[in-house]
């Protein structure tokens, strides 16, 4: 390689390592901001010593415990618990819920945390993992039965 | 040991090239996107919890996958142009420009189509979807800076230094879902594990992401030559070409 394509590298490289070091130390500093939601125990115990305040708007994501899902027979209103790995926070919700929704479903529901533990949402959203597989396929390993999304209830 | 590319720097010789692998990129790509797609979508088993819905897998997945790969070899191209000033290689990075700019689209469209009856939402600001439309407006910005200059080599530089630049954000997308909470999932088969798909849904997938790769390689191909042919096209070696094509 010639001086002057040696030095054009070494150029092209030192913008690199650069570039890569000043996104970064910007992709540390964002680093709470960018996460989409809060868990539960986040809401409860703090992130980084920071507790959520009442009264803000934020978004939860956890998992809704089996059993909690408790529905209004006149409204669309319903309440649920979500949990990660610690303390369990309460969402209620008046709306539509996603065709995905289900006990033991990853949610993220947007709102207002209204009490330490109780979250008045306007969205929810269903989250799902990366694994695909047929049904009979995952009778079998999980032992879920399969619902189709598109028919049938949301209860299982 | 790169002596023997050294001669496809000449426009000429990158030319014949191009038109030598068309074919060879052209059928096949067209053949297993096909297989794929008609596999994936009507004979693939539905998925346990998403039913048929699912099936926009198979053109969200490859499409969302190709557009960074798509970037990289764009930003490659970019590398030699810079450092060797090979003209044929800005050429090559302008080639592949709006061909990722549009599989880029059709993952976050695909993306959107998917999340509005699975999440309930068609977008949502978290971190994988954000860096995936940053990763578009990079494409954009590399079209519209080479566009910008009424000079061919001094373009190729601008846009080859922003389309380097713009590599930063390959990683992150791939990570986006493991250092950050997400709505989106996390990766199913570009990851060192076994991937999480069951066998008869992965094969159809696998074909297509081939398949889509081979197509884009074609399509880059064909603009590549066409973009050599509006850059030389007073020289003779363009004139004889044109001569022996009319008389076919």
């Amino acid at each position: 390689m010639n001086p002057r394509r040696q030095r054009r590298l070494a150029a092209v490289g030192g913008i690199g390592v650069l570039i890569i070091g000043a996104v970064t130390l910007m992709l540390f500093a964002l680093n709470d901001n960018i996460d989409l939601f809060y868990t539960p125990s986040e809401i409860v115990e703090g992130k980084d010593g920071v507790k959520p305040s009442v009264g803000q708007r934020l978004r939860i994501g956890g998992m809704v415990v089996p059993g909690s899902v408790s529905r209004d027979s006149d409204s669309l209103e319903v309440s649920f618990t979500l949990v990660d790995t610690g303390p369990a926070v309460t969402v209620r919700y008046a709306g539509i819920l996603p065709d995905l929704f289900r006990e033991g479903q990853g949610i993220v529901a947007t709102g207002v945390l209204v009490d330490t533990k109780l979250i008045e949402a306007e969205e929810v959203l269903a989250k799902h993992d990366e694994e695909y597989m047929p049904p009979e396929l995952a009778e079998k390993m999980k032992g879920i039965k399969h619902v189709n999304p598109n028919e049938g209830s949301n209860e299982s | 040991m790169w002596k023997w590319l050294h001669p496809y720097a000449k426009p000429e010789r990158a030319y014949h090239l191009c038109h030598r692998l068309q074919p060879y990129l052209w059928w096949p790509g067209v053949l297993a996107l096909l297989t794929g797609c008609i596999w994936g979508l009507a004979f693939a088993p539905q998925d346990y919890q998403q039913g048929d819905s699912f099936r926009i897998i198979y053109i969200h997945v490859p499409s969302a996958i190709l557009s960074m790969s798509t970037y990289v070899a764009m930003a490659g191209a970019a590398l030699v142009g810079i450092v060797w000033q090979w003209r044929t290689a800005f050429m090559a990075m302008i080639a592949m420009a709006p061909v990722g700019a549009v599989v880029t689209f059709i993952a976050l469209f695909t993306g959107a189509a998917w999340g509005k009856p699975m999440w309930g939402t068609w977008w949502v600001w978290d971190a994988r979807l954000t860096s995936e439309l940053i990763l578009m407006f990079l494409y954009l910005g590399v079209i519209a800076l080479y566009g910008a200059f009424e000079d061919k080599q001094q373009a190729g530089k601008a846009a080859g230094v922003m389309a380097l630049v713009g590599v930063v954000n390959i990683p992150v997308i791939h990570y986006s879902v493991e250092w950050w909470n997400t709505l989106h999932q996390g990766a199913t088969i570009s990851k060192f594990d076994k991937p999480s798909i069951a066998p008869e849904m992965l094969w159809p997938l696998l074909i297509a992401l081939l398949g889509l790769a081979l197509f884009i390689a074609a399509v880059s191909v064909m603009r590549m030559k066409n973009e050599i042919i509006r850059r030389e096209y007073h020289r003779p070696w363009v004139k004889a070409l044109a001569a022996s094509s009319v008389g076919d």
